[in-house]
């Protein structure tokens, strides 16, 4: 460039600089989240709690919220995209599960390095647990703030158990305790009554809530106590034929809200009309999907709704020779690390994590939250959850391949309860995959 | 314009801008000549180059990739998974399968056909049947994906409303039969092309030769084998040509089955864009692209060579 050109181009960019007022800060904030759709609560508290208080305290800085209303996997697309090429919302909700694939990717930057002191010295840190904090961490990083922690269990309707001649206190101490209890209620004339999700549309929520929870049951997990990953075994068989047994060999599930790209609303709606007596799901289930007003609410709900503990395989046989087993995730927000302002963005950030916004949002959706200042409202049902559940928790490998090897395992679900491939088959196709994504190295064959 | 200019030095040539000069015509291809390379040339080598790392989106390997050389391909030819769910080979199969049944029979017969029949219909009708058959073809891919959605769904579709009106048990279309879905689907939307390019060639055709036939008493059928269908040779080549090449990379089905159930509805394309786009595979992806270019340019110079011979006519 000669210098004609460099002050031209010096002279533009000082008019545009000049052009665009000091005090005008716009931040963009994304969710999964619409007001009267899914996750319609954090939308609400973002658009009428939040955003006006912030902008109350901040008159130089103005908030957009961005309500996204499609698919998990789709905002995570849309973010590894974004992210990746300098676009995208300044802030935006983010599944911690996510956290150690994006950090190693280089898509996110840890707070530290966006920040620095600032955020160090936050005041919410003291009032945030290492456990929960560790949700939204990679490698002794901390790359946003969680909302707050949740755990998984059996759904039930009490309407459909009574009417299948099942005891109001029912708890399976076993997988066949289960199946019989599915047994029973298909022959009361439950059309599906038991939902193990299984599947590629339903993405996470079929490693999370189905294959997890079954898995956990044998003693096993995704990986061992190397962090290596489990490409072969006797768990994987078992969890596998548990699928056949209730989608294919017997029909004790929908098969096809498995297979069908809206399968996760179909299972929803399954339970809401009285198909389904047994789902198993996180807490957010209660506390968003079927709430009072939702798109799935169910009538009477703390009446009609009650949940059981996910039990071993045969008592005892769980890890940790646990009886029962649960597994917990947690989601919160990231900064955007090609955000313009980052100050401005932690601003916000923090701002909304404070415990009287937090508090706040206790309003609209009552969950167990990340602060310790925010107290879990008089719910029993959280009370009694938290409480059963949070000591036998356990959570999924923080490892950068974790997503990836995810995915196959919905594929692998998929392609037995379609009854493609018989398990074993699933099981090698799934060995040669995580091969492919890990490396042979990182894997391990039990059987 | 004189020679004079043509014998002048260089030098005075450069002030006296002429513009039929080929300096004029360069200066006039460079803003286009930009452009094309940034978005077309550059980011074909691109592909071509990431093709042989195991880049990924996100992940250790987004940050640094390593060089596998011929890894990605080799994976893909694997013979062991060659032919799998969801393996390439298996896409690949699929889409030719496709092809052949929605643009060789479904297209370019039912637009053979189509424009064969409104031939002799009276105008109005042959004004109806083409704006219906167009409409197909150029009503935006998300409004007539979501359309057909509605109309095969199980619980409310259209479709299963009229079955079981005339008392026909409903069909769970989309989840038992997805190839054909996809295929009649194909069929439906792609055979306007084929009806416009062959109605205007069979409007190329002389009346009085079919005259000439009614004369000697020729029936509707002999008229099209003998007369209709030789003198089109040339547009069936240069249609089926056409056609193949987008069937071949159509995406729109996806739309409809997202290229499911259990990948029986997984063409290249959508495979392609699930490695790259929904399992982050950049290398894995980029190879395929660079496969599915290559077919592509075969099909290309196929059809450069047909178009530059001659064809023989009966």
């Amino acid at each position: 460039m000669n210098n004609r050109m460099r002050a031209l181009a010096l002279g533009l960019l000082g008019a545009s600089a000049m052009a665009v007022p000091a005090f005008a800060v716009d931040l963009d904030i994304t969710c999964r989240c619409v007001i009267g759709g899914v996750n319609s609560a954090t939308a609400q508290w973002l658009e009428e709690k939040v955003i006006p208080a912030f902008e109350a305290a901040n008159p130089d800085i103005n908030v957009t919220l961005n309500q996204f209303g499609g698919e998990d996997a789709q905002l995570t697309q849309q973010l590894a995209l974004d992210f990746s090429t300098g676009a995208g919302p300044d802030i935006s909700a983010f599944d911690g599960f996510l956290i150690p694939a994006f950090a190693a990717g280089g898509q996110l930057k840890s707070l530290d390095e966006l920040i620095g002191e600032e955020y160090a010295n936050w005041e919410g840190w003291d009032h945030i647990s290492d456990g929960i904090r560790s949700i939204m961490s990679y490698d002794g990083q901390t790359y946003g703030i969680g909302l707050g922690t949740d755990v998984r269990m059996i759904f039930l309707r009490k309407d459909l158990m009574e009417k299948a001649g099942l005891p109001a206190d029912w708890q399976p101490a076993s997988w066949a305790d289960v199946l019989d209890a599915a047994r029973k209620l298909k022959e009361a004339g439950v059309e599906a009554p038991l939902q193990l999700n299984a599947g590629v549309a339903m993405g996470e929520a079929t490693t999370m809530q189905g294959y997890w929870m079954a898995l956990l049951g044998t003693g096993e997990g995704v990986t061992d106590e190397n962090g290596k990953f489990i490409v072969e075994s006797q768990g994987i068989l078992d969890v596998l034929n548990l699928y056949k047994t209730v989608y294919v060999d017997e029909g004790l599930g929908d098969q096809r809200a498995q297979l069908l790209a809206d399968g996760r609303n179909r299972s929803f709606a399954n339970f809401r009309d009285g198909k389904t007596a047994m789902l198993v799901e996180g807490d957010w289930f209660y506390r968003s999907v079927t709430a009072p007003g939702a798109e799935f609410a169910v009538e009477d709900r703390d009446n009609v709704m009650s949940w059981a503990k996910m039990p071993a395989q045969e008592p005892g046989a769980a890890i940790r020779d646990q009886d029962f087993v649960s597994i917990s995730g947690g989601t919160g927000f990231v900064i955007n690390p090609n955000t313009d302002t980052p100050m401005e963005a932690w601003k916000l950030l923090s701002f909304m994590m404070s415990q009287e916004q937090m508090t706040a949002f206790q309003e609209f959706q009552p969950g167990i939250r990340s602060r310790s200042d925010v107290a879990i409202p008089d719910n029993p049902f959280l009370t009694e959850t938290s409480q059963t559940l949070l000591p036998l928790t356990t959570a999924r490998p923080n490892d950068p391949n974790y997503n990836a090897v995810s995915q196959e395992i919905q594929r692998m679900t998929e392609a037995v309860v379609s009854g493609e491939l018989s398990p074993e088959e699933a099981m090698a196709q799934y060995k040669a995959a995580v091969i492919g994504v890990v490396g042979e190295e990182n894997t391990v064959s039990l059987l | 314009m004189t020679t004079e200019p043509l014998s002048t030095p260089p030098k005075r040539k450069a002030r006296n801008f002429a513009l039929l000069s080929n300096r004029a015509g360069a200066a006039f291809m460079l803003p286009a000549g930009l452009l094309v390379s940034v978005f077309v040339i550059i980011p074909f080598f691109w592909v071509i180059f990431v093709s042989f790392t195991n880049r990924t989106l996100i992940g250790p390997t987004a940050l640094n990739p390593q060089f596998v050389g011929l890894g990605n391909y080799l994976a893909l030819f694997d013979p062991a998974t060659f032919f799998q769910r969801g393996q390439f080979g298996f896409s690949l199969i699929l889409t030719t399968q496709f092809v052949l049944a929605s643009a060789l029979i479904g297209q370019a017969l039912l637009g053979l056909l189509l424009a064969w029949l409104i031939q002799t219909v009276p105008a109005w009708v042959k004004r109806i049947t083409e704006t219906f058959v167009i409409a197909a073809w150029i009503l935006p891919e998300v409004v007539i994906g979501f359309a057909w959605f509605a109309f095969l769904d199980y619980d409310n579709g259209t479709f299963n409303m009229l079955l079981e009106s005339i008392g026909l048990p409903p069909g769970d279309f989309l989840l038992q039969q997805p190839f054909w879905v996809i295929v009649v689907f194909n069929t439906w939307r792609g055979a306007a092309f084929s009806m416009m390019l062959f109605n205007s060639a069979f409007s190329s055709i002389p009346p009085s030769y079919f005259q000439a036939a009614d004369v000697a008493g020729a029936s509707s059928w002999q008229k099209f084998r003998d007369i209709g269908l030789p003198l089109i040779r040339g547009h069936i080549v240069t249609d089926l040509i056409l056609i193949t090449m987008w069937t071949f990379n159509t995406f729109t089905p996806f739309l409809l089955t997202n290229g499911g159930p259990s990948y029986r509805t997984e063409l290249v394309s959508i495979y392609n864009y699930r490695v790259a786009f929904q399992d982050f595979q950049f290398g894995k992806g980029a190879a395929v692209g660079v496969i599915m270019m290559l077919i592509n340019l075969a099909f290309a110079l196929v059809y450069l060579r047909l178009g530059r011979k001659k064809v023989p006519k009966s």
